[in-house]
């Protein structure tokens, strides 16, 4: 058989392309559920963490169960709404203004609300949490995560001196919602509590700054509420 | 043809050492940065780098009669691809952490060099027995660097190895401290540059002439 031939050529390359694809999917089924899994652990890990619990794939679920008291959806107008807070897909909340979760969490007694952040970095999106106190306002413990920001520079936004910055800081000032910023070392905010941005990784630290500007921006309603 | 005949395991055991991707041909230096501040990490990536490498060169040898010579190099794309991609997929059902760690790199394992390099240049115009010892030995030979300098920069940078505490604590108490320069990406290079200037200077007939 002629293999230099254009139709051979041609067959070949759709049979091929074909077969691959039919290969993928279907491995893609098989491990989905454990994949599913994985993630939901994942995310478990990174609620606790953001309240300083730290936790593993194997002691997750009980120190969740044990530690998460309550989770609920809330929307803009601060309103509850129906709905599994846990398993709801925060990226289409914010775009969608669809209900938001918040996990109710007790820590040495006190109650912690936490709140979901999701934005965009330098090469893809950015996420998070920010577990405030039971003032609503002073952060108590924050965690970021992130899915491909560049390793040494973005990507630092994950390690706990990051997040740490946080803790103290406030949201409002004289009731009014200011956010916290992300600034070059060095730098201030005027009228607002900030921290350090990370070196060499601007628009990471940029993305940081917008996310947590933009996603507890649909949550004001309900830390209004007191 | 025995299955171990000595020029099989010149092909296999070759690229360990004299011909070694890492050391002698300066082939997958980048991925050998980014990856090896831990051992494990480094472990897991050495593993999918052989069986990506290993089986690649075998599917390629298999139906190497068939490929139309205009497409060959997407041919060896879409296999490879179709192999990281499997790799990628097993190490997020069953190695979740690690899979996020090495993040991007199991992805970029498809433009290491030395993937394409084995298919193109031996893969295509080989029997599958011969290229698979080859894929191995070249997927060996890059691990066996990997996992070197993993294994000095976590016992260096942090004191552990595979996240077990080796450095005991007394040292700290007398006041040792973990260098910290070991865990950044310049320092996998100065290793590397340590492990090339040993292996040249124990394999004379690699250094070059004057």
């Amino acid at each position: 058989m002629n293999t230099q031939s254009n139709l051979y050529t041609v067959i070949y390359a759709a049979l091929l392309v074909i077969f691959v694809a039919a290969a993928l999917a279907f491995t893609n089924q098989v491990l989905k559920d454990t994949q599913k899994k994985n993630e939901e652990i994942d995310k478990k890990i990174q609620i606790l963490r953001c309240v300083n619990v730290v936790a593993t794939a194997k002691d997750v679920e009980a120190k969740y169960d044990e530690l998460v008291q309550e989770t609920f959806l809330v929307n803009k107008d601060g309103d509850k709404v129906e709905g599994d807070a846990f398993k709801t897909d925060v990226a289409k909340a914010f775009a969608g203004g669809t209900a938001l979760p918040v996990f109710v969490t007790k820590i040495d007694g006190q109650v912690k609300y936490i709140v979901a952040m999701r934005g965009t970095g330098l090469w893809g999106p950015l996420w998070g949490y920010l577990a405030l106190n039971d003032d609503k306002n002073t952060v108590f413990g924050a965690d970021f995560s992130h899915a491909g920001e560049t390793p040494g520079l973005g990507a630092e936004i994950t390690l706990p001196f990051f997040g740490r910055q946080f803790v103290g800081k406030e949201i409002f000032k004289n009731g009014e919602f200011k956010s916290i910023a992300i600034v070059k070392p060095g730098k201030t905010a005027e009228g607002q509590d900030y921290v350090d941005g990370i070196s060499g990784g601007t628009i990471t630290s940029q993305g940081v700054d917008k996310m947590i500007y933009n996603s507890l921006n649909n949550y004001v309603e309900f830390l209004k509420s007191k | 043809m025995s299955l171990f005949s000595g020029k099989n395991k010149d092909i296999l055991l070759g690229p360990i050492s004299k011909k070694n991707p890492v050391v002698v041909q300066m082939l997958g230096i980048c991925s050998a940065l980014a990856v090896t501040a831990k051992l494990e990490p480094s472990i897991v990536m050495a593993i999918s780098v052989v069986v990506v490498i290993a089986f690649a060169n075998v599917i390629i040898s298999l139906i190497r009669k068939t490929i139309p010579n205009r497409i060959r190099i997407i041919v060896q794309l879409v296999v490879a691809a179709t192999l990281v991609t499997l790799v990628s997929e097993i190490l997020k059902a069953f190695a979740y952490d690690v899979s996020k760690q090495l993040s991007v790199f199991i992805g970029l394992i498809l433009t290491n060099c030395i993937l394409m390099g084995r298919m193109e240049a031996f893969g295509l115009s080989n029997g599958p027995w011969e290229s698979f010892l080859d894929g191995v030995g070249h997927g060996a030979g890059y691990g066996v660097i990997l996992i070197i300098v993993g294994f000095f920069r976590e016992l260096l940078g942090s004191g552990t190895l595979l996240g077990i505490q080796i450095v005991p604590q007394i040292f700290y108490d007398w006041g040792y401290v973990n260098n910290g320069l070991m865990i950044l990406p310049p320092m996998a290079l100065i290793v590397i540059a340590v492990i090339i200037w040993i292996h040249r200077a124990r394999n004379k007939d690699l250094q070059e002439e004057k």
